[in-house]
């Protein structure tokens, strides 16, 4: 995460408003538009997966149940296009509920991060002097807590919900970001129309507000994509602990879990399909943010 | 090999008079032993004490069992047999028990006295020593034991005394038909007193610990693996076949049936849910299940803090009817449980299962008077019944929960699931906040009381049923003739009022390696001694 | 710099503190505490636990005795939930084990990330920087909880060439598959960077200047080139080496290794407050130290940067 903040920094967005190059640039990288296709086939998995499936996510199949080895393979005929789980419940129907979780919490765990990081870091960089330092050595303080293990310590106290996790994923983040932040308002914060605003008699809250983070969206933009695989990858880690979200509703990392233990047992297709929609949105997220940061940088290679 | 392992139990059962001294199982006639006597043994979780009277574990236990020995064992088929006690007599009024102890020694040498015992004894009871296990001596009914626990007597007035270097004396509160049953608990086990003084909370550590048991502690890794070799001061140490027991812990259970079958570990005694039909099929030398003396089922909180509803006798039998239990059994656990339609395991000794009508019922009977028993009750399609299921973290009990929430859904019911981690479920059991709950209870000894005494007003009772008659059926079984006819009077009206919906008796699913002989399948209190075992050449 | 390291250290302090009190506090408002059970225990016996471990005492108090224990004595206290060790005994059985795979899996990673970086970059745009790249993208998505149970079942199971679990000090064959399981993904990840990072340096001017004047391309790489490239690494290897000692909760519960991670994911649900709290300041410091290393490697390989 942190080269990423570096690399970025490095290659430092601009400030003239190339939206329109930048988006020539990005739908000519294959690579780029590969992985946006596959995030929208996703997507639409998860929207509209439940016209075509056949069971609920909770339903039992007593048919299946006790021989899933031999009766619950994938098929198109009993309805089971993903085969079932060891209980004898669609993997289909699952694996499109597990896919809306992920995804949720990919994404808002991202959004929350965002929102704090830039919010604060864009605080921190316009207002400088005793403030900015007071901020980012609160930034540094906090960076040094081991977070996965107090993230551990909020599910086991609080119990676990998802609020609670997207809460608990996004507060990890936020602090990437908002250095990431801060370094491109010190450089925005002496150009001439944030100048001119100040000397208009705009507040400070409106400057940063209307003026400073519109002109970093390119920045966030890239850094967000690419923290959305981190968020999933988080929460497969805490579904795998048995902290995630609450039976009957579940997630990819519950299912790759739950499938991997049986996968000795010939039941393989148990991991394979939740395990297939993970792999192709996490290649898709990091192939559409190399793609975008392609695009941003004018320094193109 | 079922039939082999039967066949062997039984005779050895009929060989053994009842006070016959206890002898390891000897190989039988064409039987070669093997090259190496070692026994590796699975266990899911680490050790989290070694010493007798802190444990609180069953994993614990079955390594303590190796290293100390108290003053009764249990055979193959759970028949106590002697131990450090060679003989016992007991006086009219019940109320008396003299142990005369063998001679035997500690691992260092020291003889093991009477005088071990009571210190052990006291030890468990005093509240100093804060053992999780100081009930059980309670439970013993050993004379002023509870009040000692409560910290109004000093340990010392414990109803236990030495007569001498090989006499124990035990005084009871009142005559306890199970008391000779509890003896071969590991909290009953004697320990060295000096060497407790001398190493203080360290004296468990190999190297360190001294016992009385035909093993003594060679080595433990925490989490990895403990070893325990034969110990040549054990009074029985020469028909000791089985030089080695190593502990083997395996987090994961599904990785541990690999390491089995890759030849890593030679018994693994909780196979996952589902597992034996197939590996009955593949390895039927191997995979066998025996029953266990452990009940599942789910309780309704009847207290002031539970729902309304569930006070309602018959809404509890139609959520009681609905769970179709053979599901549960045949397809979800497939392990050799059985279904349950009253509370006492129905292996337990000396016990009759009372005969439940409904028991009799086929599953589509038992829905269609379940759904009449709601609707009596004023739920319906326009007034649903909702209730909440609390389960612990695991995921045999998500199974369960998921299939129940599935049967009760069938009849109008719609259920919310509740999972917790084990300590915040027992914590809002324990407060009364709940409504349905998972729960099982094993009998820490072979007798039905330890499970009916779960439901008498001030057992632990979590969901606070009550009923007068069965708790006097209780408190008159301690002095019958016959306590098992009461005990049944007093589980039919537990059934009858279901304070609790049974689900299943529980049995453990293993692989056993051919070449082990001597695993006490018939026992199901699952208690095993490796000294009783051995290893055949193939 | 000196002074620079010593404010550095400064910090450390009251970070650790705040650690201390955070999770203090969030432990002891969680609902179960280490003494809940199915039997209730008795007043007496559940009063005399608490007055054992301190319990009885008002929060501020129980912290100020334990950060007090560790400042003076290093004592960190007795487990709760293993009443013949302290604290310190189970730190110093597991975390041994913990450093050792954990190192060595970092090592691991390292190498083999920063060649395979180099590679592709190198061949960019070949067979080879495409093998690469699908190598490792498709490591750094594979869970290692979905990667152990695969191990075991080839190298344990199928060719018998791994013992299946276990740990001793004195035998590699028990090394091996903990540092596969959990160097994988950040092998992966290392090596996307560095061939990012490899990639540009190579269009940069000097490395043009370099090859202009002659020098042979080996020694442009090796010379030139790999040290600024290893930037971006150096700056994420702090991450690395924290969700390493997270990964290695996965490693210890599929491999029976017995370090810290599973201790601390059992303490956490124990409610085990003493061992959770001594894992927790451990890896914290650990924490601390090691951005402070990054960073001072970082300072000593890009001369531009002066604290």
């Amino acid at each position: 995460m942190q080269s990423l903040a570096s690399t970025m920094v490095e290659h430092e967005v601009k400030g003239r408003s190339p939206w329109a190059d930048a988006r020539k640039r990005f739908v000519r990288n294959k690579a780029a538009m590969f992985g946006l296709c596959i995030l929208i086939f996703v997507v639409l998995f998860a929207i509209f997966g439940n016209w075509i499936a056949v069971w609920s996510n909770e339903e039992l199949d007593f048919n299946v149940m006790g021989q899933v080895a031999t009766m619950g393979q994938p098929s198109i005929e009993n309805g089971h296009y993903f085969g079932t789980d060891d209980l004898g419940r669609d993997l289909f129907s699952r694996t499109v509920q597990g896919t809306q979780i992920s995804l949720m919490v990919g994404v808002v765990g991202a959004a929350i991060a965002v929102i704090a990081g830039t919010l604060y870091g864009a605080t921190a960089g316009y207002i400088g002097g005793r403030t900015d330092q007071l901020m980012m050595r609160a930034v540094d303080i906090l960076m040094s807590i081991p977070y996965m293990f107090v993230l551990i310590l909020l599910l086991v106290m609080f119990g676990r919900s998802i609020a609670m996790l997207f809460l608990g994923i996004g507060l990890i983040s936020w602090l990437d970001m908002s250095r990431i932040v801060r370094g491109q308002t010190l450089s925005l914060k002496n150009r001439e129309f944030i100048e001119a605003a100040r000397a208009t008699g705009v507040s400070t809250w409106k400057i940063i507000i209307r003026h400073i983070v519109p002109n970093l969206l390119g920045v966030v933009a890239v850094y967000a994509t690419l923290l959305v695989p981190l968020m999933i990858l988080t929460e497969s880690f805490i579904s795998f602990l048995g902290l995630g979200v609450q039976e009957p509703l579940t997630s990819w990392g519950a299912l790759i879990s739950e499938g991997s233990k049986t996968m000795a047992y010939g039941t393989l297709w148990q991991l394979a399909f939740p395990l297939f929609f993970f792999v192709i949105t996490l290649f898709g997220f990091f192939f559409v943010g190399d793609g975008l940061r392609d695009a941003l940088d004018p320094k193109e290679r | 090999m079922t039939k082999l392992f039967t066949t062997t139990a039984l005779l050895a059962a009929l060989a053994l008079p009842a006070f016959a001294p206890a002898l390891a199982a000897q190989p039988g006639e064409g039987e070669t032993l093997a090259e190496n006597q070692d026994l590796k043994f699975w266990i899911l979780d680490a050790f989290k004490s070694l010493d007798p009277q802190l444990t609180s574990s069953r994993t614990d236990s079955d390594m303590i069992r190796q290293l100390f020995e108290g003053l009764l064992n249990e055979d193959s088929t759970g028949a106590m047999v002697p131990g450090v006690a060679e003989t016992w007599d007991v006086s009219e009024d019940g109320l008396t028990y003299t142990f005369h102890l063998r001679d035997s020694n500690w691992s260092n040498g020291e003889p093991v006295t009477a005088n071990d015992f009571v210190y052990a004894w006291r030890r468990a009871v005093n509240p100093e020593t804060a053992s999780e296990y100081a009930w059980f001596m309670e439970l013993m009914n050993l004379v002023n034991a509870s009040e000692i626990v409560k910290g109004e007597k000093a340990p010392e007035e414990l109803g236990v005394t030495a007569v001498d270097d090989k006499t124990l004396e035990v005084k009871l509160t009142k005559p306890t038909p199970y008391f000779l049953k509890t003896l071969s608990h590991s909290t009953t086990y004697p320990v060295p007193q000096a060497v407790i003084e001398a190493e203080g909370d360290a004296w468990t550590q190999p190297g360190k610990m001294v016992g009385n048991g035909a093993y003594v502690l060679q080595s433990h890794d925490l989490g990895v693996e403990a070893v325990a070799v034969k110990n040549d001061q054990y009074w029985d140490a020469e028909h000791t076949i089985m030089d080695e027991v190593k502990f083997i812990t395996v987090n994961d259970q599904n990785i541990g049936l690999t390491r089995y079958l890759a030849g890593e570990i030679d018994w693994m005694n909780t196979l996952p849910a589902g597992r034996l039909p197939q590996l009955q099929q593949e390895y039927p030398d191997e995979a066998i299940s025996a029953p266990w003396s452990c009940s599942y089922a789910y309780i309704f909180n009847l207290s002031d803090k539970g729902p309304e509803e569930l006070k309602d006798a018959r809404v509890r039998q139609a959520l009681a009817y609905a769970i179709d239990r053979d599901i549960i059994v045949d397809r979800v656990l497939q392990g050799g449980q059985r279904p349950a339609f009253n509370w006492v395991h129905w292996a337990t000794e000396g016990y009759t299962i009372p005969e439940e009508d409904w028991g009799q019922w086929t599953q589509a009977e038992r829905v269609e008077k379940a759904k009449e028993l709601l609707a009596e009750a004023g739920y319906g399609p326009d007034n649903p019944l909702n209730l909440s299921i609390q389960y612990n973290t695991s995921e045999d009990h998500k199974k369960l929960a998921i299939a129940v929430q599935q049967f009760w859904k069938a009849i109008g019911v719609n259920v919310t699931l509740n999972n917790y981690e084990w300590k915040v479920h027992i914590d809002r059991l324990n407060n009364q906040d709940f409504e349905v709950a998972r729960y099982a209870w094993c009998g820490d000894y072979n007798e039905a009381s330890t499970y009916l005494d779960y439901f008498r007003s001030g057992g632990y009772n979590q969901g606070k049923w009550t009923n007068a008659d069965y708790d006097k059926l209780l408190a008159d079984s301690a002095t019958a003739e016959n306590p098992n006819d009461l005990y049944r009077q007093a589980e039919e009206i537990l059934i009858d009022e279901m304070a609790l919906a049974p689900v299943y008796h529980y049995a453990m699913a293993q692989m056993i390696k051919p070449d082990i002989r001597g695993v006490p399948l018939e026992n199901v209190m699952s208690a095993w001694y490796a000294k009783d075992m051995y290893r055949v050449a193939e | 710099m000196f002074a620079y390291i010593l404010r550095r250290l400064a910090v450390a302090i009251p970070t650790l503190l705040l650690l201390i009190i955070f999770s203090f506090i969030l432990m002891h408002l969680a609902p179960g505490g280490p003494f809940s059970q199915e039997r209730a225990l008795p007043p007496q016996v559940l009063a005399n636990l608490n007055a054992k471990y301190g319990l009885d005492e008002p929060l501020w108090r129980q912290i100020w005795n334990y950060v007090y224990g560790i400042v003076v004595h290093f004592d960190f206290g007795p487990s709760f939930v293993y009443p013949d060790r302290t604290v310190n005994d189970l730190i110093a059985s597991g975390f041994p084990v913990t450093l050792t795979y954990g190192t060595l899996a970092f090592v691991a990673a390292i190498m083999v990330g920063v060649s395979l970086g180099v590679v592709a970059a190198i061949w960019h745009n070949t067979w080879l920087d495409y093998l690469a790249v699908g190598i490792s993208i498709g490591a750094q998505v594979l869970p290692n909880f979905v990667m152990a149970p695969i191990l075991v079942l080839i190298f344990t199971l199928w060719y018998r060439m791994l013992p299946g679990g276990g740990w001793s000090f004195n035998d590699p064959s028990f090394w091996v598959m903990p540092i596969i399981a959990l160097a994988t993904s950040y092998m992966a990840s290392i090596a996307r960077i560095t061939r990012s990072s490899m990639l540009e340096v190579l269009g940069s001017n000097h490395i043009r200047t370099a090859r202009a004047k002659g020098i042979p391309e080996h020694r442009v790489i090796l010379r030139h080139a790999l040290k600024p490239a290893m930037l971006p690494v150096i700056s994420y290897l702090g991450p690395v080496f924290v969700s390493m000692i997270t990964g290695s909760v996965v490693i210890d519960m599929y491999f029976s290794t017995g370090g810290i991670g599973k201790a601390f994911v059992d303490s956490a649900l124990n409610r085990d407050y003493a061992v959770m709290m001594g894992i927790t300041i451990l890896v914290g410091t650990l924490t601390i130290l090691f951005n402070l290393v990054v960073d001072i490697l970082y300072a000593w390989i890009d001369p531009k940067i002066r604290y």
